[in-house]
């Protein structure tokens, strides 16, 4: 159990709604779901998931911590927003996803092996080093994500796709050796550990 | 021109419905003077739309006679139709308030033969049946219409329709120079029963209404019910006319959602389960009913009317509120998709006729009252502020407890006429 995560229990014990609450973003807004299942039904990836977000809301008032955190089910929100707009509580549904995801992250407990986690950790990464996505750079690496191989087959796969968008100009072949990225990259830093430290901050108040 | 005699000891009712019936009849009993200003051409409102009442299952026309014998034995009442309040000014116990007469075309001499109507050719969709029907340029309401006078349609004027109608009356009761005018008067207090309108459910756009022919709303439910209705009293699916065998009911269309109305509308759980004993009462035990729901809202002694819904094996419960509506564009066939509360089972119901539960909103929301009133953030209007909010205007309500709080509201404006009484005997 990471440092964090075993003080949060001893904080929290037997109440996970008020760790959410206080740690979760739009964490407050749990308690305000009526339970009445339109954002499960509305989700279009739905059938996927294990625990749609009307059963996670549950889950969390019913204080089973260790299976919300460690699910996959939020890490599969695709931010469609079709929950949240139908919502009739308008509970912010997609954030509250996202949220959870994120603190399952920051608490060591999501699981590993997750698609959308590694591809949140390369955006970031791609995005956070030069304060511009690099595309080019960016399909690569999530092509080679699950290994060598996988990601040759892939490489191929889309190379027509990859082609036209050559011939559109929606891609920059040479971005690979020559990212631009922002100009202030400096200044780009200064806020990132800026809100870096904001949030740990945050975070060592629930240590004590 | 029409004159109306009224001084400040005089009561305004404003609203037609059982509502309003109620508080005009209730205050005029007592002696007092009312004068009753209802828009549409005929009394009763929204109950006279109805096929049954619950909890007990009689039928609304019953009660509305009764009212009725009460309004033509009483003196003290006069009934102004097709009228609408354009202004109230001053305060209680000192109201000027301006009446807008539209012409009906259609004078007291009318005997209700209906020789007019079957003259005219023109018909239009008949707002009484949520356009669902026609009816004839010349028309009554519906049966039981009080005033028991024809109405002339104003887009007949100037059309040869206009004077087949006026040929056509043996009585000399059309009129087809009637324009509209507006009267003043003094009244003392004022009771606000406009009433209430279904939520437009074309709006909660996942559920398709508008768009899937065998998508209704309950209250379009309702008018199938009326032997004189547009199905001639037959449950059917719009797409073919034919019996459904697999009807559904949603509730909280529209109700309870911060999209669109944030408040419970409070009758629509009992109009579904009421509706459920249509369903046994014409297919016996060959159409089946499911209601969705998030909680069944069957308050108090009504309860035991949700039990015995619950006993019929015909009538099935799932606690989901359906996310949404998709259509088989040949068959017209549905499927409702959603995941449901109890074991959180994802499901794609197949149902052939479905009834939006649509809850109900103030008709006349109290911000574009004319008047001194209160209102609240739903827009009903207060029943005790300056002017006395009453019925459904003044909160969703069933019969039974409009009619009591109609009652109040009676109360509360012989209260200020009696105050004006007093203070005018003694300064004398
Ligand atoms: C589907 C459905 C089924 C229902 N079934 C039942 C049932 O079985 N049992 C039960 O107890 N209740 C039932 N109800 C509730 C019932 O309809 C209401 O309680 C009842 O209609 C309230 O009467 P009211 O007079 O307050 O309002 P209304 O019936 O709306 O009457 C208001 C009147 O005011 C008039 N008006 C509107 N605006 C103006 C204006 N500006 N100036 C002058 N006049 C105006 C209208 O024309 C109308 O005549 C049902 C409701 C729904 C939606
Ligand atoms: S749609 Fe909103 S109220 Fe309904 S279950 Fe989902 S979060 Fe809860
Ligand atoms: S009465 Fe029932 S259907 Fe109507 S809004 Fe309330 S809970 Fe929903």
């Amino acid at each position: 159990m990471s440092d964090m995560n075993a003080a949060t229990v001893t904080r929290y014990r037997d109440d996970f709604l008020k760790e959410v609450e206080a740690n979760v973003e739009e964490g407050d807004w749990v308690k305000m779901c009526m339970q009445c299942g339109v954002c499960s039904g509305s989700c279009p990836l739905g059938p996927h998931w294990e625990h749609p977000p009307q059963e996670l809301f549950m889950m969390i008032r019913a204080n089973k911590r260790e299976e919300v955190l460690s699910s996959a089910s939020m890490w599969y929100c695709t931010s469609c927003y079709n929950c949240l707009v139908r919502c009739p509580r308008e509970v912010p549904i997609t954030h509250i996803m996202h949220g959870l995801a994120h603190y399952a992250e920051r608490l060591g407990l999501a699981p590993k092996e997750l698609p959308t986690r590694k591809f949140s950790k390369i955006f970031w990464k791609n995005l956070s080093s030069s304060g511009h996505a690099n595309e080019t750079s960016l399909a690569l690496k999530l092509y080679f994500m699950n290994g060598f191989g996988e990601g040759i087959k892939k490489a191929i796969e889309m190379l027509p796709v990859g082609l036209g968008m050559l011939r559109a100009k929606r891609m920059n072949p040479f971005g690979l050796f020559a990212h631009k990225g922002c100009t202030d990259k400096k200044g780009l830093n200064a806020i990132l550990d800026k809100a870096r430290e904001i949030e740990l901050a945050k975070a060592a108040k629930y240590q004590a | 021109m029409t004159d109306v005699v009224a001084t400040n000891q005089t009561i305004l009712v404003v609203g037609g419905g059982i509502s309003g019936l109620t508080a005009a009849l209730e205050a005029a009993e007592c002696g007092k003077q009312v004068i009753l200003v209802e828009k549409g051409p005929s009394v009763g409102g929204r109950v006279t739309q109805l096929y049954k009442y619950f909890p007990k299952l009689c039928f609304p026309t019953c009660g509305l006679e009764i009212n009725l014998r009460r309004l033509k034995a009483n003196r003290n009442l006069r009934v102004l139709t097709m009228a609408e309040v354009t202004a109230i000014d001053g305060e209680a116990g000192d109201y000027r308030v301006a009446v807008k007469l539209a012409p009906r075309h259609v004078n007291d001499n009318c005997t209700a033969c209906g020789d007019c109507a079957d003259a005219v050719e023109a018909e239009f969709d008949n707002e009484f049946d949520f356009g669902m029907g026609q009816r004839k340029g010349a028309y009554l309401p519906f049966n039981m219409a009080w005033p028991q006078r024809y109405v002339l349609d104003p887009r007949l004027i100037g059309t040869p329709d206009a004077d087949k109608a006026k040929a056509a009356c043996k009585a000399d009761a059309i009129d087809l120079d009637m324009v509209e005018e507006t009267v003043e008067m003094k009244v003392g207090a004022v009771i606000w029963a406009t009433g209430w309108k279904p939520y437009d459910a074309g709006k909660i756009q996942p559920y398709g209404h508008g768009r899937f022919t065998n998508v209704v709303t309950n209250m379009e439910f309702e008018r199938m019910l009326d032997p004189f209705g547009p199905t001639d009293g037959k449950i059917v699916r719009p797409s073919d006319g034919k019996a459904p065998t697999n009807i559904a009911f949603i509730q909280c269309a529209g109700s309870r959602d911060r999209n669109h109305l944030e408040h419970c509308s409070r009758i629509c759980c009992m109009a579904s389960l009421k509706q459920t004993t249509y369903v046994r009462e014409q297919f016996a035990d060959d159409v089946t009913s499911t209601i969705y729901y998030i909680d069944i809202r069957a308050i108090d002694r009504i309860d035991d009317f949700y039990r015995d819904v619950q006993a019929d094996p015909n009538v099935k419960f799932i606690k989901s509120k359906v996310a949404n509506i998709t259509e088989d564009r040949d068959s017209h066939g549905l499927l409702l998709h959603g995941v449901d509360t109890e074991g959180y089972h994802r499901y794609s119901n197949p149902h052939d006729l479905v009834v939006l539960a649509t809850g109900m909103e103030p008709s006349v929301p109290a911000g574009q009252v004319p008047g001194p009133v209160t209102g609240d953030e739903h827009g009903f209007v207060a029943a005790d502020g300056a002017i006395f909010g009453a019925g459904c205007a003044s909160e969703a309500l069933d019969v039974n407890r409009a009619v009591q709080n109609a009652t109040a509201a009676a109360l509360r404006a012989i209260q200020v006429v009696n105050r004006v009484a007093a203070t005018e005997s003694r300064d004398v």
